[in-house]
């Protein structure tokens, strides 16, 4: 069996008894028996106790933002994280219902969030003469420019910053860690795979190589499968 | 460790948890893989310190198990309530003490050297490394013995930088030697298919936890009952002060039970193990099970620890791949100064993180401040702060750029240091708590001033952006609070003066012959070195010590 046969068994855990056979020669042959096929991801409890399921419940089952305040907050998370070439939006990835849950589960989070979006109907009704969910695209957007750049905002609206920073967090948080932001991202990873180091083309761009005095030492991958054995002296043989 | 020793030796052996039982390869406990979304905080750390995917039952805060602080004193206690406890989340690094690790007395003429030396240990390093398993590289160096190595990872891009970095100012960063499974040990445990996530728990045992790779397979055998939920009180001695047996409080019915014992082993955690004694008080033992010199819940010390990171530029807007690897950092920097005269006795190693892992809470927050190190396609600096897709962009691109580093350092044990019952406070179970008393020195304070000019001199030399200032003295240097490295040992130290040590040389209890003690507690001074390694030669040691001394009818 050669690597890719063996990786492809990873990658695709075709085995359901979860047995990797590896070697390529009778000589070295060798099976090992996986006690699990690993699972991934999804559904059930993701391995709460008792007692935290139900304080999950809890902090489910009560609402905190006011209607008014949930149309402000898709208002606002959509204009920090918009759809765009590579991915969707902030209210499309569900960012309003995270953030719902977050005041909750940490309540300090609750007043800077309601008096932050209190101020902005006020600094709305100051500048347009109307509340923030009655104003244009083009008026909110200039009251989130006084907001959105700490290191030049005016000091009279500076409450407004740490609000705009606070929910600037919760929603950047609250899109890339959604199935839409890791398909932002590129991430690729939580799942079973075989590491092997850095890829060639990205060790070229940088100038680097891994070190040619460990070259006989780093794992072989394709060896993950043999069963290790050692001579007195602690060398692997095998 | 001590189970499955002994019940191969066809010794009966009940374990007596505090927590739940405990299988990360359950579906009900699996946290292993599961994406950020399955958690409706993604991840964050509100209900499990170290985040809602984190093993870890427990915590420095546990509803009705409190502890309390003598004034001036800081002192925070990590407890994992489940089978297998805090290895069920640790970082797997997994180093051997060297020679001069047991007897440091002797190189800077403070604190106690250990009665025993590296080789009364190496031939149990050498066992518990081919039963459990650990990778790391052959490198010869004095006082970092290189032990039965499985093949380490490659090193990650990061990490190839951090080298080379580091190989400019002569800091060594070598492969790590953490116990996961980059090929088997035997058949009953898979191999690391790298997830990055050691901390959730292995559903196919790639990684060490006494759960999953010590108790679980003991209790195959049939010799080991396992008490689960079960809050051990105090030990019981008969009229010839000898242990006979532990009572403990079922968490389940709130009621109390005896388990006699012809021998008794508490391995629940230094401290916890330091509680039990000094709350089993006897006609015999008026000061606590062999306290009668005074010293349990003394020399009680923490490893040090300081981190600092960095942006790296190179590495923005990185290429894609699958980086996450092993679960915890492919290389480090040993301790490499021992022979420099500076102003501090001893020493740190260096752990290294960063790269393009998983993201989790937290996530592309920070972009108030950071934003301006976003460069665009054109070099122009961000700004910070800002929203919409400009914001997106630049946190796309800035995704996988950071690097840190953690130094983690031996703090000299002192008598001044200890824990102590709390008379005026009970938990939940009745049973009396423990007390904290602890200061660092300027030994500590010291080093974790040198630690942070070595993370400049690495992240300069690499050429990242510093994030955040040097911390100050006002600032005790950055240094962690004591508790918070979670290696606290020592409070029942070995010794061969039963006036100033708690144990023998063999983690017998010096006025309890049938007492031992397998955790942290023995520990003489703890090195620069995480604990685990050391606590399971030991232990293997110990129960060897009691098979031979139950043969020999000595006990």
């Amino acid at each position: 069996m050669n690597r890719r046969e063996n990786l492809k068994l990873l990658f695709t855990g075709s085995l359901a008894s979860g047995i990797l056979f590896t070697g390529c020669g009778p000589e070295t042959a060798e099976t090992v028996e996986i006690p699990h096929t690993p699972k991934i991801g999804e559904f059930g409890s993701y391995g709460r106790t008792p007692q935290e399921i139900i304080h999950n419940e809890n902090l489910k089952s009560s609402t905190f933002f006011t209607e008014d305040e949930r149309k402000k907050l898709d208002i606002l998370v959509d204009m920090i994280i918009p759809a765009d070439d590579t991915s969707g939006s902030a209210t499309g990835a569900g960012v309003p219902d995270f953030i719902e849950f977050m005041v909750k589960d940490i309540p300090s989070y609750q007043t800077p969030l309601r008096g932050g979006l209190l101020w902005l109907d006020h600094k709305s009704d100051e500048m347009f003469g109307n509340i923030f969910l009655e104003i244009s695209e083009d008026q909110r957007i200039q009251i989130i420019d006084l907001i959105a750049y700490p290191d030049t905002a005016k000091p009279e609206n500076q409450s407004g910053v740490k609000f705009f920073n606070n929910l600037r967090n919760l929603t950047a948080t609250g899109f890339f860690t959604s199935e839409e932001g890791f398909k932002d991202l590129g991430y690729v990873g939580n799942r079973p795979n075989a590491w092997d180091g850095v890829p060639e083309e990205v060790l070229a761009k940088h100038g680097l190589e891994n070190d040619p005095k460990y070259k006989d030492v780093y794992l072989d991958i394709s060896k993950r499968g043999t069963i290790a054995q050692w001579d007195d002296n602690g060398n692997l043989i095998g | 460790m001590a189970s499955k020793i002994l019940a191969e030796a066809g010794l009966k052996v009940a374990v007596v948890e505090a927590g739940a039982d405990y299988d990360p390869a359950l579906e009900d406990h699996r946290t292993q893989l599961r994406p950020p979304w399955e958690s409706p905080r993604r991840g964050a750390g509100t209900v499990r310190p170290f985040g809602d995917f984190d093993a870890a039952i427990g915590g420095w805060d546990i509803e009705g198990e409190p502890y309390t602080r003598a004034e001036g004193s800081e002192f925070d206690w990590f407890r994992s309530r489940m089978l297998g406890g805090r290895t069920n989340h640790w970082g797997r690094i997994s180093l051997r003490f060297g020679p001069l690790d047991f007897k440091r007395k002797d190189f800077d003429g403070l604190g106690e050297n250990w009665p025993i030396s590296y080789e009364d240990m190496a031939p149990y390093y050498d066992k518990v490394d081919q039963l459990i398993g650990v990778f790391g590289s052959k490198e010869g160096i004095n006082n970092e013995p290189d032990g039965h190595f499985l093949p380490p990872p490659k090193p990650r891009l990061h990490e190839l930088f951090i080298k080379k970095g580091a190989d400019k100012v002569n800091i060594p960063v070598i492969p790590s030697r953490l116990s996961i499974l980059t090929r088997p040990v035997n058949n009953d445990r898979g191999t690391c298919f790298f997830c990055n996530q050691c901390n959730r728990g292995c559903q196919i045992y790639a990684d060490f936890s006494a759960g999953t790779c010590l108790v679980k397979p003991a209790m195959k055998k049939g010799q080991v009952d396992l008490f689960t939920m079960s809050m051990v009180r105090k030990v019981m001695t008969n009229d010839q002060g000898e242990a006979t047996g532990v009572t403990y409080i079922s968490k389940l019915d709130m009621q109390e039970y005896k388990l006699s014992a012809r021998v008794v082993v508490l391995g629940a955690s230094a401290c916890e193990s330091a509680r039990i004694m000094l709350n089993s008080k006897s006609a015999n033992h008026p000061d606590g099970l062999g306290n009668s010199s005074g010293h349990v819940g003394h020399y009680l010390h923490d490893s040090t620890g300081a981190d600092r990171m960095g942006i790296l530029p190179d590495m923005m807007d990185r290429e894609r791949y699958n980086e996450d690897g092993v679960g915890g950092m492919h290389v480090y920097t040993p301790w490499w100064l021992n022979e420099k005269n500076l102003d501090f006795a001893r020493g740190y190693h260096i752990e290294y993180w960063g790269g393009m892992g998983m993201p989790s809470y937290g996530f592309g927050g920070g972009m108030d401040t950071m934003r301006q190190h976003v460069k665009d396609e054109f070099g122009n600096p961000g700004v910070n702060g800002g929203y919409g897709e400009g914001l997106k962009k630049d946190i796309r691109r800035f995704y996988g750029s950071t690097v840190g580093m953690s130094g983690r350092g031996e703090s000299i044990p002192r008598y001044e240091n200890y824990c102590e019952i709390d008379d005026q406070v009970v938990d939940k179970y009745g049973i009396p708590v423990l007390k904290f008393h602890y200061t660092w020195s300027d030994q500590e304070l010291n080093q974790a001033k040198h630690m942070h000019e070595t993370f400049e001199e690495i992240l300069t030399s690499m050429g990242a952006v510093m994030l955040g200032n040097k911390p100050g003295a006002d600032k005790q240097y950055g240094l962690h609070k004591p508790g918070r490295i979670i290696h606290e040992v020592g409070t029942t130290r070995m010794g061969n003066d039963p006036k100033t040590s708690v144990l023998n040389k063999y983690s017998q209890a010096h006025e309890c012959k049938n007492l031992f003690v397998v955790d942290g507690g023995a520990f003489v001074s703890q090195a620069d070195k995480n604990p685990t390694w050391t606590i399971l030669a030991n232990s293997w040691r110990t129960s060897e010590y009691i098979i031979d001394q139950l043969n020999k009818k000595n006990i």
